[in-house]
């Protein structure tokens, strides 16, 4: 199954996580179609759109709650609930297949417990899917904090794993 | 879903000049313009199978199942999204097609729980049926790949069960709360294989859903269900009556097994309601079977005695020698009779006849006093007829609406949806303007995809202040439809009243601090009513229920007028009437002046046309109002009193003063279906029917005489016509009707709107809209089209006068009072339902800013003291209020919110000034004296009730 948005467990945000979803809805809510827009910038400052904060994007947009959650859960890059402080998005398009992805995922999972969608048993890193990021020639490709890595192998992943654990470990933790 | 049974054409009908010719399966057949090939396969009497389409819903096009075969055309189109088009030639069957829909059916029911026999929705399941129609043999792919078999039920709401299991995300549900119902509480979680059907990240109970049932009536499977279904099974026939909550008056199919109710469903050919319904149409009808309806007749001598449970014959004896008696000694005028606006027409035709007839005098009056009765003084004086002048449909047709004084989406949630989709405008079109004018912010000033462009938050009793304001700048500005005016209008009165309104103090400056609405706001409001091509008026009891009243009715009409707003669709002055009947009870001549027809006692022609029909002198003197009434009571010369299902000790003002009036009364004659509050005052108890057990009429607020069918016998074994026609005989007076289409013909016979209307008319069209005679033997779905009633339409000067009721150092604070959705009126009825859990107690709304004032907290009991009386109400803090004003609602008879409001009332009319009330609020409160005598007295009259005699005696 494809991990979604609303499978993670809701977690009740913090005052400074809602000013942060305030901000960001007193900057875009005359746009049109402010909707998405609004979700990308409060992922962008937070990594994830809290649940309670649909009530006040609803409110601000004159939706329902149901038409914000429909939305919200439609787009499998929004996420509910916090990420590890680093997050690496694997390809699992054709090209990617073909050069071994697949097995990159397996090594993920068994070596470092992150299946798709989930976090590693260190808690540094979630791992995500995505499908093409345009680099089919230097495949399998990833985005690790949303910068571009190729030619990934597994000895490259277990070092994206130890720096995500030592960022994690680092005072601040996530970015 | 609808039984399957009742024919679905798939897409709604399409309206247009065109008409297109094109073949079905060889056949020719004609249609307007847009219709769809699955609308017009079915005109031909050849259905296409599908799943996502049904004709409340805009075609969709995703289930693929109604795919059909156009020649020269590549492919295979959907029926259900694809117009007709001359010349076309379709073939609905073929063997490709078949192959086609059976190979969409296999994937469906590849992951669906193949539990038919022990499905609720087996026998009537549009799944099951499409299995059949397409043949479905086998399913290849087996039952063992992913699937949504797992999914937990949700048994949240009270009336129906959300089964995920069962579920084929068609949209369907998605779809009738977006368009029909306008709330927008549901969605399609997730996307591809993970989509499912949700009402946002929560269970139906704590998500936005108000439990309109159009999910369920959408849905093709037992998704989502009636519980009643689930527990008594399917019904096998049905019947097509009319709801007795709201004046919306929504046609429903009350669905049968024997005279069992199965279930409540809204009929889609139901002309005010185009099958939809509300929480309390829809589901809550189980109060008519609930353990409290009273059984048996009931006498007793004195409210401190037990009740003695007697014959018919008996109840009445005794009720007849009683007024008797009364009269005898007290004199004729001493009693009377309140006639029911929840009862049928024909039933409150009888009371008023009973009391003019039997009881010789003009002692009768009807609740619409103590709602609408300054409608119709106001309307009467301005347009020349005491009704709205439109039909529900017209909404459709409105480019701007002012709502004033309503709060539709709680009092008249179906009227309300339509006029919500008509705000939102069709997709790519824009909808109507909106102006709300309304102390509280109402949910119709910002509800999900509709928006309020002025929300004028007056002060409670401003109404005449904002109205003439909005005159002002129409007539100062240039904005006046002096043409219409010219041609409709009395010109003479229309001068006069122009000078009026164009005087400076009129002005929305000048008025600013009467209202409280910036002048800025007003303006605006003004010139975007004034320049809507059709501009209509809609309101309620916020407008009568005031010491001007009957002003600001006229205001509104004059508004109406100056705008040339009236006679023709998509204008008027529309009052949403709160009562199921008050419009029929009212028609019915239920008030002290007035015979049938709103014709007045003292016009001598009149009187003597139902003199000679009657056989009994009818007095030419007005008789007592409902407040001369209690007045009287407490001052000794009334005596006795006839109340057919009105609960005056719960809803009228001033309630001490009602409690003592009933207290001084000899003889007090209740008929009700249950121990209503008034009941408890009572001498004599005549069980009541409720609308499932007799047959009659009601007139909703659009004027519309739907027919009410009795589907069960009743309970008590008389339905109230026929108690009603034997307590006069008990008088000695005779009314032989054998059934209540005989009371209509009599109705007729006897009032010039009504000649028109009979049985056999109504069994034909489904309902008719009054006046209907020789000159609109169909109905009248718009009034005043060519000229108004009264021939010129009149303005009226309307001097805007501040309420005597004012806030003081003690009363700081203005009390007003409203509705909420799940509850009716008194509550009797939907108190005894499941619609407890929404609304299980009366609350007071109040702003922060008072309740920080007063140490308030969200919540608590708080204690609400007016110079009548106090109460205790738990607070909800809310900016919904604005400052200086609280709210709250009567549907609890212990919360007393009557023990507080006054005795102010419209200086017409005699309209209780509920609106309006000076009161204090203070935080740590417990319950008042008044509910703690409420409490005991309450408990004590139950305990008099036998079953319950011994715990009675032991008191």
């Amino acid at each position: 199954m494809q991990p979604s948005a609303h499978s993670g467990l809701a977690v009740a945000a913090t005052p400074a996580q809602l000013a942060v979803v305030d901000a960001a809805l007193a900057r875009l809510r005359d746009l049109p179609g402010a909707l998405l827009p609004i979700f990308h910038a409060i992922q962008d400052e937070l990594g994830f759109v809290p649940t309670d904060s649909l009530p006040r994007i609803a409110e601000a947009l004159n939706l329902s709650r149901a038409e914000v959650h429909g939305v919200l859960t439609f787009y499998h890059d929004f996420r509910t609930s916090p990420p590890a402080p680093t997050v690496v998005k694997l390809c699992r398009a054709e090209a990617c297949q073909a050069v071994g992805c697949r097995s990159l995922e397996a090594h993920l999972h068994q070596a470092h417990g992150a299946a798709m969608g989930s976090t590693t048993h260190c808690g540094a890193l979630t791992l995500e899917p995505v499908y093409c990021l345009g680099n089919c020639a230097l495949g399998p490709s990833a985005l690790v904090d949303g910068k571009l890595v190729a030619r990934l192998t597994t000895q490259r992943l277990d070092a994206i794993v130890a720096a995500a654990k030592q960022k994690a470990a680092a005072p601040g933790g996530r970015s | 879903m609808y039984s399957n049974k009742v024919l679905d054409h798939g897409t709604k009908a399409q309206e247009s000049a065109t008409q297109v010719t094109l073949q079905i399966d060889g056949s020719n057949v004609t249609v307007p313009a847009g219709t769809s090939l699955m609308r017009a396969a079915v005109d031909k009497g050849v259905k296409i199978p599908k799943l996502c389409a049904t004709d409340s819903l805009d075609a969709f096009g995703s289930c693929r199942l109604c795919i059909v075969e156009v020649e020269g055309r590549r492919g295979f189109p959907a029926s259900c999204t694809t117009p007709c088009e001359n010349g076309m030639k379709v073939k609905t069957q073929s063997k490709k097609l078949a192959e086609l829909r059976r190979g969409v059916m296999e994937l469906y029911i590849s992951d669906h729980p193949l539990d038919c026999l022990t499905c609720p929705a087996n026998g009537n399941c549009e799944l099951q049926d499409m299995a059949g129609v397409t043949g479905l043999r086998e399913v290849r792919y087996g039952y063992d790949g992913e699937n949504h078999l797992t999914g937990e039920k949700d048994t949240s709401n009270p009336y129906f069960t959300f089964d995920a299991t069962k579920c084929i995300v068609c949209s369907r549900c998605v779809r009738a709360c977006e368009e029909i119902q306008g709330t927008f509480a549901l969605t399609v979680q997730g996307r591809g294989f993970d989509s499912k059907i949700a009402p946002g990240p929560t269970d139906f109970m704590s998500s936005e859903c108000v439990s309109c049932g159009a999910c369920v009536q959408a849905c093709p499977t037992a998704t989502l269900m009636e519980k009643s279904i689930y527990d008594q099974g399917q019904p096998d026939h049905a019947v097509v009556t009319t709801c007795a909550y709201c004046g919306v008056g929504c046609a429903f199919r009350a669905e049968m097994k024997g005279n069992e109710v199965v279930r409540m469903v809204p009929h889609k050919d139901g002309k005010a309601n185009h099958g939809h319904s509300c929480v309390k149409g829809r589901f809550a009808f189980g109060y008519a079977t609930h353990k409290d309806r009273l059984k048996t007749p009931m006498i007793r001598r004195k409210i401190t005695d037990p009740w003695q449970e007697v014959s018919w014959e008996e109840a009445f004896a005794y009720a007849a020698s009683e007024i008797q008696r009364i009269q005898k000694q007290y004199g004729r005028t001493s009693v009377g009779g309140i006639t029911s606006s929840r009862c049928t027409n024909e039933e409150t035709f009888l009371v008023q006849k009973l009391v003019r007839a039997a009881f010789g005098n003009n002692n009768v009056d009807t609740c619409a006093r103590v709602c609408h009765s300054p409608t119709g003084y106001g309307l009467k004086q301005t347009l020349g007829e005491s009704a709205g002048t439109q039909d529900f449909d017209s909404v459709d047709h409105t480019d701007c609406i002012i709502v004033i004084g309503a709060n539709p989406t709680d009092g008249h949630p179906v009227f309300a949806s339509r006029m919500k989709r008509r705000l939102r405008g069709r997709p790519g079109t824009e909808g109507a303007g909106l102006i709300v004018i309304d102390p509280r912010r109402i949910d119709l000033v910002r509800t999900p995809h509709v928006e309020a462009e002025f929300h004028l938050q007056l002060k409670p009793g401003a109404n005449v202040a904002v109205l003439n304001a909005l005159a002002h700048v129409i007539v100062t500005e240039g904005l006046a439809k002096e043409d219409y005016i010219a041609q409709r209008c009395d010109v003479g009165e229309y001068a006069k009243w122009r000078t009026f309104i164009a005087l400076p103090k009129n002005s929305p400056e000048a008025l600013e601090n009467d209202t409280g609405v910036p002048a800025a706001q007003i303006r605006g409001a003004a010139r975007l009513f004034a320049s809507a091509p059709n501009g209509a008026i809609y309101y309620g009891l916020g407008v009568t229920e005031h010491s001007q009243g009957s002003t600001t009715v006229m205001a509104i009409a004059n508004l109406a007028m100056v705008t040339g707003n009236i006679g023709r669709t998509g204008v008027g002055v529309n009052p949403l009437r709160g009562q199921n009947n008050v419009q029929g009870s009212c028609d019915m001549g239920s008030f002290p002046h007035e015979l049938p027809g709103y014709r007045h006692v003292s016009d001598a022609s009149t009187r003597a046309l139902f003199q000679a029909a009657w056989g009994r002198p009818i007095d030419s003197e007005p008789g007592l109002r409902i407040p001369n009434m209690f007045d009287a009571a407490v001052d000794g010369s009334f005596k006795a009193l006839y109340v057919q299902g009105e609960d005056i000790a719960q809803s009228d003002p001033d309630t001490q003063h009602v409690q003592k009036a009933l207290e001084a009364l000899e003889c007090l004659i209740v008929q009700d279906i249950f121990l209503n509050e008034t009941a408890k005052y009572a001498h004599v108890l005549l069980p009541g029917s409720s609308f499932l057990e007799k047959d009659g009429t009601f007139t909703n607020a659009e004027r519309r005489i739907s027919p009410v069918r009795k589907v069960m016998p009743p309970l008590a074994g008389l339905a109230d016509w026929e108690v009603t026609v034997a307590f006069a005989a008990a008088l000695g007076y005779q009314m032989p009707y054998s059934h209540p289409s005989e009371i209509m013909d009599e109705i007729a016979r006897l009032t010039p709107t009504f000649t028109g209307v009979s049985y056999a008319k109504l069994d034909k069209l489904g309902s008719i809209q009054w006046p209907c005679n020789a000159g609109a033997p169909d109905g009248t779905p718009v009034m005043h089209e060519n000229e108004f009633v009264r021939g010129k339409g009149r303005f009226f000067i309307t001097e805007f006068l501040a309420t005597e009721e004012r806030t003081s150092r003690k009363f700081p604070l203005i009390l007003t009072t409203g509705r909420i959705l799940s509850q009716y009126n008194v509550g009797a009825q939907t108190r005894r339902t499941e619609n407890k859990v929404w609304h299980d107690q009366d609350v007071l709304e109040i702003h922060p800013h008072d309740a920080e004032l007063r140490g308030i907290k969200h919540g608590e009991l708080v204690a609400l003291h007016s110079r009548k009386g106090d109460t205790a109400l738990r607070a909800v803090v809310t900016e919904r209020m604005q400052p200086g004003v609280v709210y709250t609602t009567f549907h609890h008879p212990e919360s007393g919110v009557n023990v507080v409001t006054t005795e102010n009332s419209d200086w017409a009319t005699n309209c209780p000034e509920y609106k309006v009330t000076a009161v204090q609020v203070t935080a740590h409160a417990k319950k008042s004296e008044w509910q703690k005598d409420y409490e005991s007295f309450s408990s004590s009259q139950e305990g008099f009730l036998p079953g319950t005699a011994t715990r009675g005696e032991t008191n």
